[in-house]
């Protein structure tokens, strides 16, 4: 392939990174421009994404980066999940007295670096990947810097997150060491019957290294501390969008590359899948703060879908695909109703706050309940969807007790889900609620009318969307 | 005309109705709140008045599915609603009770009325959408999207324990249904179809059946329920507002029922036969335990709720005899269960709206104050019991026949059941009825009013009628029923 070829598979990260460049200038000599600089992001990420879902598949780049149907359904949902976040989190901050462009530039190059982590090719694009996602979210952890608690979160982000880039890391060189190609099309050639002990504990570290990056139990300390430091559409924001990211490149390294040691990742695949619904659904029983609470639903959820990618074939890589974009939509939605709710102008963020929600805001208490329900996997909302096909993945796949240990734990976590909406809509209320800002409102209901009943109309496109994502994958 | 959706949407209307005047409204303004009570009682009589003409239209001849929907819809479900004899009789129950609930709840709930129409009004779409849907997957949705609105029914308007009792409720059931949705799943990837009416002639190995049997009986017998699992019952009765109540034991329990003739029967012939001696004996432990319970309770819905599960012994005993005698008493008793107990709560509602205590000691000759009341009580009382005449008798004696064939010791033990029963409700009616007021505060009560007696007056004439003319229902499941029983024998080589 010639240069310029490779270049057209790139138009994406090539509108974002110019984007993200140019708009930094603009910014840097015009500071008050940021509602400008906000929306003209919206706009960039949403030509990245038209780029995305019509632009030529191929490979290029010597293999480093792969155009194909799952990375254009990747870059669309991550697309747009950012172009979400930069409205909602820049009135946030504008809110609390930070007035700043380089939130919605952030969230370019965090998009930048999850568009490449769903297009990687070969271990060096996907390190590259990872890193450039990873340093712009750390970023945005802390951006609220006056605040001790968002300090803390982004500083444990940030030295957790390197130790993860440091497994990543070993693991590539121990891969590349045996296989003697950094190109997964070209380890995969060297994978016949399974990897050998050198590319095995080299796919073994790759492996905790991503699971670092989805929080996926035994990996997922640093959740819990960084949501609830971190500012509430920021998490909105790093919650959704960079775990589809990482779970492509999980797909797409494990099938891509490890193809045929699918016996060998199948099971460190169920064991990170099911601890991860266990110390998900147990441990959130005991929290009482609400971005804790889900960061530990987000672990659980994570579990489940790594169990549908832990079928093995492309049914499963389906399922995992519909399921995040299902999951993006309940987390989005729960953490910007979060970030709208007030009481004189403290922020709600324990359990005991929601008391009476449904009284005082409606909208919000509706749209709330929405979400757990959906995060509970209770039909007809979407999490159900999402469940029903990872659970019927795996059913076919011949996992059928991951399927039904997974099941039992949602009924577990189904007692914090409870809680919440009981909370909510049976006790009084403890005092008025300020008026909840309109963008975040929006959001938060059309998200949750999404959740239920556009869901149902959406899937008949999103399925066969993931369908063929999962097929550019080459599993049967 | 789909008029199956019609009859399962139609009370969304009413949800639409409120949610506009709440739009336009203020939620505590009295209009606003009588005007909420209005458009449920009228969006549910419209639907009484549709389920009706359902089973006018039902043709009785026939042993499948009529009214049949089909469309398409994503990852190759469909979206199918039908009804056959089995089912055709629960809509009309279901869409029977729920303008008496409404009617019920009229003075008593003050606070947040327009939800608390707005969540019965779902609730029925819910139920009616579970009687009548074809595909597993919709069938799932109705199923357990119904634990939502009960759910916040129990945890809002309930008595005083009522959030242990609603968590209880939801978890109890939620395990149940999960195992059943990894069967779903799992049946869904063999047979590679989601529609009920093939899944019912598709034949499953004997050793997956077991499991797919039991995960279905774990939904069901919470559902049901059965001794052991019962136990949720009876707090969630006692906490649960009378109109609760009344969809709890008329309706909601009879999803259990329903769903082992539905699919544990005809989908899983072999297992069904296998664990028949399990649900016999289970059957028989809690016609006969449950009623001795019952007899030593201290709270009249308590002693109610015992009773219920009493008689759904009857009602499991009589689904896996699998004749075709056991099946009919066994809707039947369904039917007949549906109606009596849901009157029976209405007459606790009645002295609990007056005097706010359910206690069986606080009462005591009220006969003298409230002569109609009595009445009543009376009526459903032997209903209760099994009275020949009313339509306990009915469903009672045919589970007790179509078993004695197959296991006698089992119809002999249920039989000691009736009389049991006839302890327990004939010790309350004595108790709260007959006898002297001893108890000043119950000196000023009133006896029914106008409002009450036309709640009531539905519920003796269906009682009566189905007491002395039971044909008339026969006639309509016979063809389904014996479909069924005749593809079970076969199955099992019976």
């Amino acid at each position: 392939m010639t240069f310029s070829a490779d270049l057209g598979l790139a138009y994406p990260e090539l509108i974002l990174a110019i984007g993200a460049l140019v708009l930094l200038v603009v910014g840097a000599f015009a500071p008050k421009a940021a509602r400008l600089v906000g929306w003209s992001s919206v706009l960039v990420l949403a030509a990245a994404a038209v780029a995305a879902a019509t632009g030529p598949f191929g490979r290029g780049f010597a293999g480093g980066m792969i155009s194909d149907a799952a990375s254009a359904f990747t870059q669309v949902a991550i697309f747009t999940a950012s172009a979400i976040a930069i409205p909602l989190g820049q009135r946030w901050f504008e809110r609390r007295g930070v007035h700043n462009f380089e939130f919605p530039i952030l969230i370019l190059l965090a998009a930048l670096g999850m568009g490449m982590m769903a297009a990687a090719g070969d271990l060096i694009a996907l390190y590259v990947g990872v890193e450039l996602q990873s340093l712009a979210l750390y970023v945005l952890a802390a951006m609220h810097r006056d605040n001790a608690k968002a300090s803390e979160a982004g500083l444990k982000y940030f030295v957790l997150g390197a130790l993860s880039s440091g497994l990543l890391l070993y693991g590539a060189s121990l891969v590349y060491g045996f296989a003697g190609s950094t190109v997964f099309t070209e380890i995969a050639a060297t994978v016949h019957g399974g990897a050998h002990t050198g590319e095995l504990f080299g796919l073994v570290f790759l492996m905790c290294g991503l699971a670092f990056k989805v929080s996926a139990a035994p990996f997922h300390m640093w959740t819990p501390d960084v949501y609830e430091g971190a500012p509430t559409p920021v998490v909105a924001f790093f919650a959704a969008a960079p775990k589809l990211a990482a779970m492509v490149l999980f797909a797409r390294l494990l099938a891509e590359a490890f193809g045929g040691a699918i016996v060998q990742w199948q099971q460190v695949l169920v064991a990170l899948g099911l601890t991860s619904v266990a110390v998900g659904a147990f441990a959130g029983l005991a929290q009482r703060n609400l971005k804790r609470l889900w960061a530990y639903s987000s672990i659980a959820n994570v579990g489940y879908a790594i169990i549908g990618l832990a079928a093995g074939n492309a049914e499963g890589v389906q399922s995992m695909l519909t399921f995040m974009v299902l999951y993006m939509i309940d987390v989005t939605g729960f953490f910007a109703c979060l970030a709208a709710l007030s009481r004189q102008g403290k922020s709600m963020e324990t359990i005991e706050d929601m008391a009476g929600l449904f009284r005082e805001q409606p909208g919000i208490a509706l749209a709330m309940t929405a979400f757990s329900l959906s995060a509970l996997g209770l039909p007809p909302f979407s999490g159900f969807w999402a469940k029903v096909f990872v659970f019927k993945a795996a059913l076919g796949a011949g996992l059928p007790i991951p399927a039904v240990l997974g099941l039992v734990g949602s009924v577990v976590a189904a007692f914090y889900y409870l809680r919440l909406i009981k909370v909510m809509w049976f006790d009084t209320a403890v005092g008025a609620t300020d008026k909840p800002p309109i963008e975040a409102r929006i959001i938060a209901v059309s998200l949750a009318l999404f959740s239920f009943p556009v869901v149902l109309g959406a899937l008949i496109w999103i399925y066969p969307a993931a369908g063929r994502a999962a097929h550019a994958f080459g599993l049967a | 005309m789909p008029i199956l959706s019609l009859i399962t949407y139609a009370p969304l209307l009413g949800v639409a109705g409120i949610l506009a005047l709440r739009l336009f409204g203020k939620a505590d303004d009295p209009r606003t709140v009588q005007a909420s009570k209005w458009i449920a009682l009228v969006t549910t009589l419209a639907t009484l008045a549709l389920s009706v003409l359902l089973v006018v239209q039902f043709n009785p001849h026939e042993a499948g599915f009529q009214f049949v929907e089909e469309a398409p819809w994503f990852a190759g479900l469909n979206y199918r609603m039908g009804v056959d004899g089995i089912s055709v009789l629960f809509v009309l129950l279901t869409a029977f009770l729920m303008p008496l609930c409404i009617a019920a709840s009229w003075k008593t709930i003050e606070k947040r009325v327009l939800e608390y129409m707005i969540a019965f009004l779902i609730l029925e779409t819910l139920v009616i959408g579970v009687f009548c849907a074809l595909d597993l997957i919709l069938f799932y949705i109705f199923f357990e999207f119904g634990l939502v609105p009960m759910f916040l029914i129990i945890g809002i308007w309930g008595g005083e324990r009522r959030v242990y009792a609603a968590f209880k409720f939801f978890l109890y059931t939620l395990l149940g249904s999960v195992l059943m949705l990894a069967a779903i799943l799992f049946m869904i990837g063999t047979a590679h179809t989601s529609s009920i009416p093939e899944l019912m002639v598709y034949h499953f190995d004997p050793k997956v059946q077991t499991w797919l049997w039991l995960a279905f009986f774990a939904s069901f017998a919470v559902k049901m329920p059965m001794w052991p699992v019962h136990t949720w019952l009876p707090d969630a009765h006692v906490e649960a507002p009378t109109a609760g109540s009344v969809i709890l034991a008329g309706i909601l329990l009879k999803l259990g029922g329903y769903g082992f003739m539905r699919f544990s029967l005809p989908m899983f012939p072999q297992a069904s036969h296998q664990f028949t001696p399990l649900i016999f004996s289970l059957s028989v432990i809690a016609v006969v335990y449950t009623s001795l319970v019952a007899f030593r309770q201290v709270d009249i819905k308590k002693l109610i709720a015992y009773s219920s599960v009493a008689h759904m012994g009857f009602v499991t005993m009589g689904i896996f005899s699998g004749t075709a005698t056991g099946e009919q008493g066994a809707l039947f008793q369904m039917l007949s269960h549906g109606v009596i107990s849901g009157a029976l709560f209405l007459c606790v509602g009645v002295v609990y709206d007056r005097m706010h205590t359910r206690e069986i000691a606080f009462y005591g000759g009220l006969v003298n104050r409230m002569p109609w009341y009595a009445a009543v009580f009376m009526l459903f009382t032997m209903g209760n019991v099994g009275l020949p005449g009313t339509s306990g008798f009915v469903g009672e004696i045919l589970t007790m026949t179509g078993t004695y064939g197959v296991s006698t010791w089992t119809a002999i033990i249920a039989a000691t059941g009736v009389i049991l029963s006839a302890v327990y409700a004939l010790t309350l009616y004595r108790r709260v009825i007959f006898g002297t007021i001893t108890n000043s505060k119950l000196m000023g009560i009133d006896d029914l009013d106008w409002r009450e007696v036309a709640i009531f007056a539905p519920l003796i004439a269906a009682t009566l009628v189905l007491g002395v003319q039971p044909g008339a229902v026969f006639n309509l499941t016979q063809a389904s029923v014996d479909h069924l029983v005749s593809a079970y024998q076969a199955a099992i080589g019976g």
